[in-house]
């Protein structure tokens, strides 16, 4: 067995804004929310329950308090007025899992076809993929820890599967 | 007879007896042996029968090749058919048995056609059973069925688990023995991303089993501490029980790894399918050694000369006291030599070169061994059991000079390389004639996504057979791959002579004993077989193999391909390239269908997406409906209720007082920029853009060909912002749609969409007493003259911030309420609650069908089916008149959209007031071209409603909007009618009144 918890996290807040990411107003924004630097393509800069993701060339994922959620809205919606974007909560819409413990990698890549090797996944990087049949995103906030959001209505299916992963045990393929 | 020889055995441990059982019999192997070496070991080389004749057949091969010794193997759950005794691990507890026989292996009714097998030919099934056609059906078919297949399917649920695992790699290696190992090696120190696989329990190949020198040491020596010094490079990774399996296009490679089959007491996943991306392929799968054919080939104990040697050597197990090696090469020495090192006999070495000469036939003379050359076996003689050979020579006919009594043949027709997975996509063979086998042609490699080669093969895949150029291949490979430099390691190989070709033995054998040649052992194809279809016209390999059902078995020809295909050369007075091979295909050898699901069973079989919801509706015990992958609840039955009397109760009691719908499932896609209204207007076909914030408006969008694709209720949130809720099955899909036309027809348009589904839970509060109940929760005026149908607003109701909606979809006085999904379960406990005084229930997907026929409203999926435009659904009306262009408007003015002769919706009450079956067709006068009724109409919908007392449907009709009232007919599954009134759709409420309060 792995040495592998599996948290799902429900207090989390996340607005999806869809816009012109190299825009100075779009990021000084999106940084201000999120207290850390815009990343670049295929990055995630996470600092507690606070961060940025990119999701793709017009499109990133604000993590934040989910408190802070409707605060945030009407401080983008002021920030941006006038410039074309969409911002929308999706807190709800999303399940967020933290896995941490040992063999993370070889756990998760026996559900996803994404390249989870240190040279290509590590703190700072975001992988969008599959996990078996449904969609997820993946990144790692620090060593030895792997978060990962999934639709909401497929979190059961997400859990399970993880557990699964788990239970089959370590395969010794990357370093642990 | 086989047997335990006293002394060796390199992979056995005699120290650690395990017992098994064959057939019930119990019997006793070592640790280390494979089921086949400890059935040898015990005595038993009868395993099985064959497939068509039933002849007693024994163990050929000593690996992957086995054609013969298939078994079942474990019992209840875990009982599966056709495992090759070869392959499978000895382990204690293990359970086989023989396959293909009845009533027992010894005894066998079935054997029976054998004595008929001259009137058995190739294409016999063909050529029989055509006539008389209804013969096929009702006797040919149960007879051949009964008879047909090797090993019984398993009956129950498979209690194993499985996984995938996904590997990105440099270089991918196919194959352990020395050539694999030295291509790892050299990979591994260039700083590659390795994984090396290999099929069995232990590294090194032939090499060791033969006793080659590599580096002034033995073959076993030097794969050890290759095997060390990779387990000490982190940049490799090493498998073992790991087999290649299938090349794919892209760098994709699958091996499939058995953790657990060798195991007694099993704990975690019984086998991995590794799913690997690789940046090159290099194929290290050597050479299988090709039988010879001669009559009686098949006969127990006669088997491969290479798999003699594995028997001894490996597992020291002696197939036979006294052995006839019959070969056309120097290699079958070494068998010889191994068999006198054993101390065991070497009744003769039958060669079929008139003047062999090699280091090995030197050796083999000087230890005094009787060397016959130019001659040949003219047959075996024996029937469960070799009981010794004729001997002929190889030049004439067949005549007998001689007769050499022995219990083992050890045959070899010479090697053929492993190319398979070179070939898997696309890689090109060249006939080698000097050697007799195809090998890779390396300047027609199967090609990767750059241009250049995908897979390199090396060693004896690559068609060289002697251990010095195995490793100057694979390491001259290598450095072209890695463009680093490294050290070949040296060799010391006697000299061999050349071999012979050898399709037939002797070369001009009379029918009689070319009949009882055998070249395909599990599907029982002999070379007349192939020689018949060659007379009978078949000219391609590929069309005598489906005749002849030559390597069509599980082990799909690994044994039989080349003398296959060289007998219908030479039938066919082709040379052996002009005929080629049949194709290859993935897996290598069978792979389980539980590593091809991996983690796809049970529970996790399809990801089941559950509303915020589900889990009350599972606890009520709710009867599911699934909708896409979502699971809706289709009825709420009580106590005894059955599904129908459900859903009527459901109905009435939303039309009387108050239903609950969790519409959470439906689709919600914010469509929000500065050309968000020209967009809208777009997908619609109505005017979108006209809508006022705060308003909501029923549209429909077509697809570009003009058929309806969805419908939904669009809601104006803001000046720049569409929320546009489509049906439960369509939501992912119309966003694609949605992005589709952004990113390719409309991309400078400025306009983001976002897919909201699940940010929502949304609560159908419908009945008479809907808007009581939410004025009861409290915090917003939702009285009739302030929020209007098709009005919504924000705001909070009993503390939970929502979106309402004023919309029906029943007739009824109706309020889709949402909420953050976080809180929709805890808003439809309030709404329970609070609706217990109005006497509240859920309701299920059917009675919401229900309901919305009764009002005429339609259903996608139900009157549409990809073939329907709205205006055959009489909506007109939600077409505008005044847009230049929608998705689909152009299609829609063909002259076939237009035609008046397209069947439209109606309403139908029967006259009887039944029900019309689903799916009935309206008949009408005479038939059509094929002899069919014609027909003049389709029904949609159709249902029992409870509200009316009587059936009601909906359908398609010729010029059914000017036929109200008329009766028609509508066919029923008995073959009679049921006759229907043409009516308006709308059946309940006409006027609107119940939803206008």
């Amino acid at each position: 067995m792995s040495e592998l918890t599996v948290t799902r996290l429900t207090d989390r807040g996340m607005i999806s804004l869809r816009g012109d990411l190299s825009d100075d107003a779009l990021r000084s924004a999106c940084t201000g929310l999120s207290g850390g630097d815009f990343p670049e393509a295929g990055h995630a800069i996470v600092s507690g329950d606070k961060g940025l993701l990119w999701m793709s060339p017009d499109e990133v994922l604000i993590l934040l308090p989910q408190e802070e959620v409707g605060q945030a809205l009407e401080t983008l919606g002021s920030a941006l007025a006038g410039s074309h974007h969409l911002a929308v909560d999706v807190s709800d819409a999303r399940a967020l899992f933290r896995l941490e413990g040992s063999g993370l990698r070889d756990t998760l890549q026996k559900l996803t076809p994404a390249d989870l090797s240190p040279a290509t996944f590590g703190p700072g990087r975001i992988r969008r993929t599959r996990l078996a049949q449904v969609a997820a995103a993946l990144w790692m906030p620090g060593e030895g820890q792997v978060d990962l959001v999934c639709f909401r209505s497929v979190a059961d299916y997400v859990q399970r599967l993880l557990e699964v992963a788990a239970e089959g045990g370590p395969v010794g393929f990357h370093p642990a | 007879m086989s047997t335990r020889l006293a002394t060796g055995g390199r992979l056995i441990d005699r120290k650690r007896p395990v017992e098994f059982t064959f057939n019930g019999r119990r019997m006793r192997g070592f640790a280390g042996d494979t089921l086949a070496s400890a059935l040898l070991g015990a005595g038993q080389s009868l395993v099985g029968r064959s497939f068509k004749y039933h002849r007693p057949r024994g163990i050929v091969a000593s690996g992957a090749e086995e054609p013969n010794a298939l078994v079942n193997l474990g019992k209840g759950p875990r009982f599966e058919p056709n495992q090759r005794a070869t392959t499978q691990e000895l382990y204690a507890g293990l359970s086989a048995t023989s396959q293909n026989h009845w009533p027992s292996l010894d005894f066998d009714v079935g054997a029976i056609n054998a004595a008929l097998s001259r009137f058995l030919p190739a294409g016999f099934y063909y050529k029989m059973f055509m006539h008389p056609r209804s013969f096929w059906k009702h006797v040919y078919e149960p007879f051949i069925r009964q008879s047909a297949g090797l090993g019984k399917a398993p009956k129950d649920a498979d209690p194993d688990t499985y996984e995938h695992f996904y590997a990105h790699v440099d270089l991918l290696v196919v194959g352990g023995g020395i050539a694999g190992l030295q291509a790892a090696l050299q990979a591994g120190r260039a700083g590659k991303r390795v994984l090396l696989v290999e099929q069995t329990a232990h590294w090194g190949g032939r090499a060791v089993t033969d006793g080659a020198r590599i580096d002034g040491t033995s073959a076993d020596e030097w794969v050890k501490s290759a095997v060390q010094a990779l387990e000490h490079m982190e940049n490799v990774t090493l498998r073992t029980r790991c087999m290649g399996a299938g090349v794919y296009d892209h760098g994709y490679v699958t091996a499939y790894e058995r953790l657990t089959d060798h195991l007694s007491e099993t704990e975690g996943p019984r086998h991995r399918l590794w799913r690997i991306r690789t940046e090159h392929t290099v194929v290290a799968t050597g050479a299988l050694e090709r039988p010879l054919s001669f009559a009686g080939n098949d006969i127990p104990g006669v088997m491969l000369a290479s798999a003699v040697r594995d028997y001894i050597t490996d597992w020291a197990v002696s197939p036979g006291d006294r052995t006839v090696v019959v070969t056309n090469n120097d290699d079958a020495y070494r068998t010889a030599l191994a068999i006198h090192e054993a101390g065991l006999q070497v009744a003769a070495i039958v060669d079929a070169r008139p003047a062999p000469e090699g280091a090995l036939v030197t050796r083999a003379r000087e230890l005094g061994l009787p060397v016959l050359t130019g001659k040949g076996i003219a047959k075996v003689k024996g029937g469960k059991q070799v009981e010794g050979v004729a001997i002929c020579a190889q030049a004439g006919e067949g005549s007998v000079l001689q007769e050499i009594p022995c219990d083992c043949v050890a045959m070899s027709g010479g090697w053929s390389p492993v190319v398979h997975l070179w070939s898997h996509t696309g890689g090109k063979l060249i006939w080698d004639a000097e050697r007799a086998f195809f090998r890779p042609d390396p300047d027609r490699p199967p090609l990767g996504a750059d241009g250049g080669a995908a897979v390199t093969c090396i060693g004896a895949a690559n068609g060289h057979l002697r251990t010095g150029e195995i490793l100057s291949d694979a390491q001259a490979a290598l450095e072209r791959l890695s463009g680093e430099a490294g050290a070949v390691p040296a060799a010391e190989d006697p000299d061999e002579g050349a071999m012979l070709p050898v399709w037939m033995m002797p070369q001009g054998a009379k029918l009689e004993l070319r009949r009882k040649m055998w070249l395909d052992y599990q599907n029982d194809v002999k070379v007349t077989d192939v020689q018949l279809a060659a007379q009978e016209g078949y000219e391609s390999v590929e069309h005598t193999k489906r005749y002849t059902t030559l390597g069509m078995a599980t082990d799909q020809g690994k044994l039989s391909n080349i003398n296959g295909l060289a007998t219908l050369a030479q039938a066919l007075g082709e040379d052996i390239p002009q005929v080629g091979t049949t194709t290859f295909r993935p897996p290598y050898t069978p792979i389980s269908m539980g590593s091809i699901a991996g983690e796809a069973r049970g529970e996790l079989f399809q990801p089941i997406r559950k509303t915020p919801i589900h889990d009350w509706h599972e606890a009520q015990g709710a009867y599911w409906e699934p909708v896409g992958h979502w699971r809706r609840p289709y009825c709420f039955p009580r106590q005894g209720e059955s599904h129908e009397e459900a859903v009527a109760r459901e109905v009435k009691n939303t039309r009387q007082g108050l239903g609950l719908l969790d519409a959470s499932t439906l689709g919600k896609i914010i469509v929000k920029g500065p050309d968000a209204g020209r967009f809208m207007d777009m997908l619609y076909t109505n005017m979108m853009s006209t809508l006022k914030p705060g308003r909501c408006r029923y549209g429909l969008m077509c697809s570009e060909n003009g058929f309806l694709s969805d419908d939904g209720v669009v809601a104006r949130i803001d000046e720049e912002t569409w929320l546009c809720h489509t049906t439960t099955g369509g939501a992912d899909r119309i966003h694609a749609h949605m992005e589709e036309f952004l990113q390719t027809e409309w991309w400078d348009w400025k306009v983001y969409t976002a897919n909201v589904t699940e940010q929502w839970a949304q609560i159908g509060v419908v009945g008479p007493k809907s808007r009581a109940v939410l004025e009861k929760l409290g915090g917003m005026d939702l009285s009739a003259d302030t929020f209007k149908f098709m009005d919504w607003q924000d705001g909070t109701l009993g503390g939970f911030p929502v979106r309402v909606f004023r919309i029906s979809f029943s007739g009824e006085l109706s309020f889709e309420v949402a909420t953050p999904a976080g809180q929709g379960r805890a808003l439809w406990d309030a709404l329970l609650e609070a609706g217990a005084e109005f006497g509240v229930m859920p309701y299920g997907t059917e009675a919401l069908h229900i309901m919305r026929a009764e009002k005429g409203f339609i259903m996608i999926g139900d009157e549409t089916d990809g073939t329907v435009i709205p205006q055959d659904l009489g909506l007109d009306w939600a077409i505008s008149k005044k847009k230049d262009d929608y998705i689909g408007k152009r299609a829609q003015d063909r002259s076939h959209m237009t035609d008046p002769g397209r069947w439209k919706l109606v309403g139908l009450e029967t006259t009887d007031g039944s029900v019309i079956p689903d799916g009935s067709y309206a008949v009408a006068e005479g038939t059509n071209a094929n002899g069919q009724r014609n027909t003049q109409g389709r029904v949609t919908s159709t249902y029992h409603s409870p509200t009316l007392d009587r059936g009601i449907a909906m359908g398609l009709v010729l010029h059914g909007p000017d036929r109200m009232g008329e009766v028609i007919e509508f066919n029923k599954v008995d073959g009679t009618t049921v006759a229907a009134k043409i009516v308006s759709p709308v059946f309940f409420d006409p006027d609107g009144e119940k939803q206008n309060v």
